[in-house]
């Protein structure tokens, strides 16, 4: 019986078996952001511990950030005091980082596979959920909370029960249309959000081996959306093509022997799983979350569930009660305020393709605010250069700069009291973009587009079948 | 020298409701510090805005040192200000039906132990603490038993991460550092370190 890519990398990376019966892993490459890092650092000071590899560990900034210019100090002095912390802690510990002044500047899930940091093979941590992202590369990437930051920063490794592997194959063709986004909420919604936990998803079929690098990010992405810790897509083809010529990546011979290490690393065909999900992807349509989890989606097609009907729980009446929707209501045709392309899960080169193609000519809806966010500043170039600021500022959109902005709303970009937002981000929780009565519908740039010009949730094939 | 933690007493806080995110536990805005103080007086800010006698507002709970949840509690953001901001305001210790798994690694990480329990035996208890707040639990994790009345009810939790409370390794810097070589020799065999 052959094993899974999750399994290689976690036998190559094993430290030890520990007293407690967890394994020590090793974790090749650590990703660090202001926000879950500055109690780290404190508690490595507390107890005199330096920094064991600073040269494995990579530093950026970008929960915080204004995407309205970078003058420092910020306005918001608690802001400045994160982004001051991670200078010091990254100054004194000598760890590398890109911070506002850098072109290498970004959502550090963008930027890690942007410059090849990112590899086939890897074990990666971050002190974030979404860390999964790295999978897509073919790397097993772990969010953590801050205590294992500092472990880490301690160690260089991590204690870890064994995970099981279930393989999701996605087989057959996207309509057109239809978006790695639209495939990952389908997934979401078809396992539940809590489906994966003690799991890492292993996404493969002919839809997914199809899809370019960006697509398998946003899908990795949004993993744990779906409770699994850990995401990732075998490393094929697209991988080494994706990655050959990064900053990062190695470089010629050397490029070669790695190719052949990472196709090494790769599921063995007879790999055995501890559960298999297949979907057609021809079945998938866009998709929008109408509740307060990513889970609670529909297609566009689709009606909104109502409370007490089949299957259903006190869950759905409760986020029909707070998302203001009528349970039974389709979800096209929904109004909403704000649109927000950007974050971790789809503000790469590509989804700002896609969002640019819906919006060139057209105009925003005059009661929507819509914003573009690049993931980093080396997307926000590379669409510059392509004019799609241009595309968006003449429709109606604000073009900003780099960072995670309104996912989160821990910079000054958030939704205003029971707003609507369209929006291409990861999370449709209660009070996640920064308003504690905002309501935030999921769904993929595209869509977000869309909803952005014509001020409500409506079908993207239709818009794009017009042009 | 390693905190051992085994008994864990005092009265319950019935949380009722499946899937409470991370986000909701502790909103964004009050990840803006560089040190978790405080982060205790901000426990379930927004839900506790939106809901008059929320469980975490309701003096009746104040003392509670056992929160009882429900399904996948902790769902979400990684942030670890949410079982920080849990135990600054007071809880020890976590029953419920399941746990999101970086919420209940957080917890851990922090020495405050999530057990599971089931469905209709977390139901029972939110009733009996609903009824009287003044309840008092034992949770012991040696036992695997959560004490209250007469009947002890059966809690689940992985052997090793219940050896990791019994024996302090809860704070796991110390054991990962213990063998330090072993680390450097996987730094110096992995094919992205070594060189290709």
């Amino acid at each position: 019986m052959g094993k899974t890519l999750l399994q290689k990398v976690w036998d190559l990376h094993t430290v030890r078996a520990l007293p407690t019966g967890q394994t020590q892993l090793f974790i090749g490459l650590h990703l660090i952001h202001e926000v879950t890092t500055p109690q780290a650092f404190d508690m490595l000071r507390t107890r005199g511990i330096g920094v064991a590899f600073p040269d494995r560990t990579f530093a950026t900034t970008d929960h915080i950030i204004p995407t309205l210019g970078h003058a420092r100090p910020f306005q918001d002095p608690l802001a400045e005091a994160m982004l001051c912390a991670l200078e010091r802690n990254c100054a004194e510990y000598d760890i590398p980082f890109w911070n506002l002044d850098s072109d290498r500047q970004g959502i550090v899930h963008v930027i890690g596979p942007e410059l090849g940091l990112t590899q086939p093979g890897m074990t990666i941590a971050c002190g974030d959920s979404h860390t999964s992202t790295h999978g897509a590369l073919g790397a097993v990437a772990f969010g953590i909370g801050t205590s294992q930051v500092r472990d880490v920063l301690a160690s260089q490794s991590l204690a870890f029960d064994p995970f099981k592997v279930r393989r999701i194959a996605v087989d057959g063709a996207l309509a057109a249309g239809v978006f790695a986004k639209d495939v990952v909420l389908e997934i979401i919604h078809r396992l539940g959000v809590q489906g994966g936990v003690g799991h890492a998803y292993e996404y493969g079929g002919t839809a997914v081996d199809r899809m370019s690098i960006d697509e398998r990010l946003t899908i990795c992405n949004m993993s744990i959306e779906g409770g699994a810790r850990v995401g990732y897509v075998n490393p094929d083809q697209t991988t080494f093509d994706y990655l050959r010529g990064r900053p990062f990546a190695p470089e010629g011979e050397a490029f070669d022997r790695a190719v052949s290490w990472w196709r090494s690393i790769a599921s063995d065909a007879d790999a055995d799983y501890d559960d298999v999900v297949e979907i057609a992807a021809a079945d998938i349509e866009p998709r929008v979350t109408w509740g307060i989890n990513p889970g609670q989606s529909v297609g566009i097609s689709e009606r909104i569930p109502s409370a007490g009907g089949a299957g259903s729980t006190g869950a759905v009446a409760e986020a029909l009660e707070f998302m203001g929707l009528t349970g039974g209501a389709p979800i096209r045709g929904t109004r909403v305020d704000v649109a927000f392309v950007g974050s971790c899960t789809n503000s790469r080169l590509s989804d700002l393709r896609e969002a640019a193609r819906v919006a060139r000519g057209q105009r925003v809806a005059t009661h929507v605010k819509a914003l573009v966010v690049p993931g980093s500043q080396a997307v926000q170039r590379a669409a510059e250069r392509e004019g799609l600021d241009q595309v968006f500022r003449d429709a109606g959109f604000e073009w900003r700069g780099a960072g995670c902005s309104m996912c989160l709303a821990m910079n000054p970009d958030r939704l205003n009291g029971r707003e609507v937002c369209a929006s291409s981000s990861n999370r449709n929780f209660k009070g996640r973009q920064g308003s504690p009565t905002g309501r935030t519908l999921l769904m993929s740039p595209a869509m977000v587009a869309a909803a952005a010009l014509a001020g409500e949730v409506t079908d993207v094939r239709d818009v794009l079948t017009e042009s | 020298m390693p905190v051992r933690i085994d008994c864990i007493e005092g009265p319950g806080l019935p949380l009722r409701g499946d899937n409470i995110d991370t986000d909701r536990i502790i909103p964004a805005r009050f990840l803006k510090a560089i040190t978790f103080d405080g982060l205790g007086d901000h426990v379930f800010e927004d839900d506790r805005a939106a809901l008059p006698g929320h469980p975490f507002s309701n003096s009746a709970y104040r003392q509670a040192r056992i929160l009882l949840a429900n399904d996948n509690f902790g769902s979400g953001s990684s942030r670890e200000h949410a079982p920080q901001a849990l135990k600054r305001w007071g809880i020890e210790a976590c029953v419920g039906e399941s746990f999101s798994e970086i919420f209940r690694g957080n917890s851990l990480a922090i020495g405050l132990p999530c057990v599971s329990a089931s469905h209709d035996d977390v139901e029972r208890l939110m009733r009996l603490v609903e009824a009287a707040p003044s309840t008092r639990f034992t949770l012991s994790l040696s036992d695997r038993t959560l004490r209250v009345d007469d009947a002890p009810v059966a809690v689940t939790i992985d052997d090793p991460v219940r050896d990791a409370f019994l024996t302090g390794t809860w704070d796991a810097t110390g054991m990962l550092l213990d063998d330090f070589d072993l680390v450097r020799g996987v730094a110096s065999r992995v094919p992205y370190i070594r060189g290709f």
